[in-house]
């Protein structure tokens, strides 16, 4: 999803000036107006102008000018505008600068489209944007600090009390570690995360750490995606530089071609498998010819998941092929076919007892086995090597 | 602002793996001795290439979760941690001396202090002696016991023995227990053949891992002959062949672990005010008083 949803209608709420915003305006003015004359506004910040002019504090909100010849005008000019004042000072002085932290805060509100009177009115009510499987959810309070509730995309509508509600970051480890089926999970950006938790109530550290701890590195990345500097390691660069056990998957790569990395791209990082956009390619000049996913955060190099399962096919795919003969009904190959899809789509513990008409299924998988393989396991008693 | 990243394996099939680093790192967040405390992997995530970037300090130290200098720490950390110009001589280490290599890591343009791995640390003898107390339950345990400590071997590391036999040889000095012995899982003398090594009746087994996984909850109670089949557990302490030894399970599990941590960073600069002598506190072993 590129668009955020806002709920509900839009007002601009009222914000009551916290001390610490008028505090840091302050400050920013008396830095500014000291014995030096200033050169340019102490503030400038998206629709936000505060100049010191002698005695004099010039204060522009969205054009409209005020000057302020006190502390107490200039407290009562800030007050009537807290929406300005909080969001600069959430942005310049809280979030701070630079960081993949503040362009994900300022994203997660649209800030770069949007402003902030529109933000403001779309916050009172809650900003929704979905990052994977995670909803967050940015609200502000009436003092105008931000506040964010992640919880699982499938808990969309559920009311709080309904979830279990977490306060601690470092509690989303242990939703992170195991699947809805108790597995555990060693691809955390796998679509497989569990619901029915909820962080409530979170300030943007926090709430960034549950992010970073579903999904690590993402919004790094992410980031650096967006401004352009996104380093890529292809498929042919990231074998290159293994060694050790993993050093023999450089040799896959024979000058053949690309299509057994195709078939990596297609088996491992498929949206269905992994949520993280594919941006690696087989090298810099070759495109795979698999889609590399719609995920919103990028992929940059192939995973370590990904590198141990090309140390297992460099193996396997070193063998020679050979031809066998085996008899089969059409039935009974079209069953092994259909076996093959359900393990590759995990939809074995879905398809129900009796349900015979499914290939899949159990009885008729151990009938198939019962008629086709021998005492040794072989297929139509055909041996896999040569007696 | 003042970083903490520690490096760690990691595993794709335990979740047991990773769960002492987590632990060291929340230890080391509340000591509040640095400003951040970010964690990376070679086989979970962040992994070790992108761990840097989800860092936000400027003074950054690298401390690496392993037992010995070798393949990992020596190659695979700092080439994935694209360290500019690395070279093992920069930590002038005899295999058990590495202190602290400061180099820009190019991933992120910033410079490091890539320091050795906590197993070679000298503050590891404590945490193999603290793991004593644990799995003892006594502060004071050492009269009238034995102390085994169990490394993998040498099959692809020479330092990994190394260092065994360093923190070994310091707690034997110290006369606190009344036998140390060094035993290995893939040479001799051989962890199967405990009982054999030590005339004391009660020996504590420590076996230097990072983490709990096969070889710790598997491999060394089954060939010690603390059980048949490790599913069925087993008693601590369990006796066999008239020795009671006491299975500690890894090292690395111990609390006191997050000193060693912090000794590597403080080693390296880091400036860390009373975190030392708070983590020493906090993961104490309860006198029962």
């Amino acid at each position: 999803m590129s668009e955020p949803i806002t709920e509900g209608t839009t007002t601009v709420p009222d914000i009551d000036l916290p001390g610490d915003a008028f505090d840091a305006l302050l400050a920013a003015v008396s830095t500014v107006s000291g014995d030096e004359p200033s050169e340019g506004p102490a503030i400038d910040f998206e629709g936000l102008r505060v100049e010191s002019r002698g005695e004099t504090t010039v204060v522009e909100v969205d054009g409209e000018r005020f000057e302020a010849g006190s502390e107490r005008e200039l407290h009562e000019v800030a007050a009537d505008n807290a929406a300005f004042v909080t969001n600069w000072h959430f942005f310049e002085r809280v979030a701070g600068e630079g960081t993949p932290r503040r362009a994900f805060v300022r994203w997660l509100e649209a800030a770069e489209e949007r402003s902030v009177g529109e933000r403001y009115a779309a916050l009172a009510t809650g900003v929704v944007r979905e990052w994977g499987q995670l909803r967050v959810t940015a609200t502000v309070t009436d003092r105008g600090e931000r506040r964010y509730d992640v919880r699982h995309l499938e808990d969309a509508g559920v009311p709080i009390d309904e979830l279990d509600r977490h306060e601690d970051p470092r509690d989303a480890r242990d939703i992170v570690t195991f699947d809805p089926d108790g597995r555990y999970r060693p691809l955390k950006t796998a679509p497989s995360l569990r619901g029915g938790w909820v962080f409530s109530a979170l300030d943007h550290r926090e709430m960034y750490e549950v992010v970073e701890t579903v999904y690590p590195a993402t919004v790094a990345n992410w980031h650096r995606e967006r401004e352009g500097r996104l380093d890529v390691d292809h498929w042919r660069e990231t074998m290159g530089r293994q060694s050790g056990i993993y050093g023999v998957v450089q040799t896959w790569d024979r000058g053949e071609g690309h299509e057994h990395v195709n078939w990596v791209a297609e088996a491992c990082c498929a949206d269905s498998q992994c949520l993280k956009r594919r941006e690696w390619e087989y090298d810099n000049e070759t495109d795979l010819d698999v889609d590399g996913g719609d995920g919103v955060f990028p992929c940059r190099e192939p995973c370590s998941l990904v590198v141990s399962a090309a140390r297992k096919w460099t193996r396997l795919e070193g063998e020679t092929e050979r031809t066998y003969e085996f008899e089969l009904t059409p039935s009974e190959k079209e069953q092994l076919e259909a076996l093959i899809d359900a393990v590759a789509d995990g939809r074995t513990e879905e398809i129900r007892e009796a349900d015979l008409r499914d290939p899949a299924n159990r009885y008729r998988a151990r009938f198939l086995r019962a008629k086709r393989l021998d005492a040794d396991g072989n297929l139509c008693g055909v041996p896999t090597d040569d007696e | 602002m003042q970083s903490l990243v520690i490096l760690a394996h990691g595993s794709h099939l335990n979740p047991d793996s990773s769960a002492p680093t987590y632990a060291h790192a929340d230890t080391i967040r509340a000591s509040e001795a640095f400003d951040e405390v970010r964690t990376g992997f070679w086989k979970e995530e962040p992994h070790l290439r992108e761990v840097l970037r989800t860092v936000e300090g400027d003074e950054i130290y690298v401390v690496p979760l392993f037992i010995s200098e070798g393949y990992f720490t020596e190659e695979v950390i700092p080439r994935e941690l694209r360290l500019a110009g690395w070279d093992v001589a920069e930590w002038d280490s005899d295999g058990i001396s590495a202190d602290q290599a400061t180099l820009v890591a190019e991933d992120i343009g910033r410079e490091v202090h890539y320091c050795g791995p906590v197993g070679t640390h000298r503050a590891m003898s404590d945490v193999i002696v603290r793991r004593a107390e644990s799995v003892t339950d006594d502060p004071d345990v050492g009269e009238g016991f034995g102390l085994a400590v169990v490394g993998h071997g040498t099959e692809r590391n020479e330092n990994s023995a190394k260092a065994i036999e360093y923190h070994a040889d310091r707690i034997r000095e110290r006369g606190r227990f009344d036998e140390v012995r060094t035993l290995y899982m893939d040479e001799e003398p051989e962890v199967d053949d405990l009982p054999e090594h030590f005339e004391s009746e009660d020996v504590v087994l420590v076996p230097l891992f990072i983490a709990d996984g096969y070889h710790t909850q598997e491999d060394i109670p089954e060939d010690v002959g603390l059980c048949e089949d490790y599913r069925d557990g087993y008693d601590v302490p369990t006796a066999v062949d008239g020795t009671r030894i006491w299975y500690a399970g890894a090292v690395g599990t111990e609390p006191l672990m997050a000193d060693v941590i912090l000794e590597r960073a403080a080693d390296a600069g880091a400036d860390l005010n009373d975190a030392l002598a708070t983590v020493r506190e906090t993961t104490r072993v309860a006198t029962g008083d």
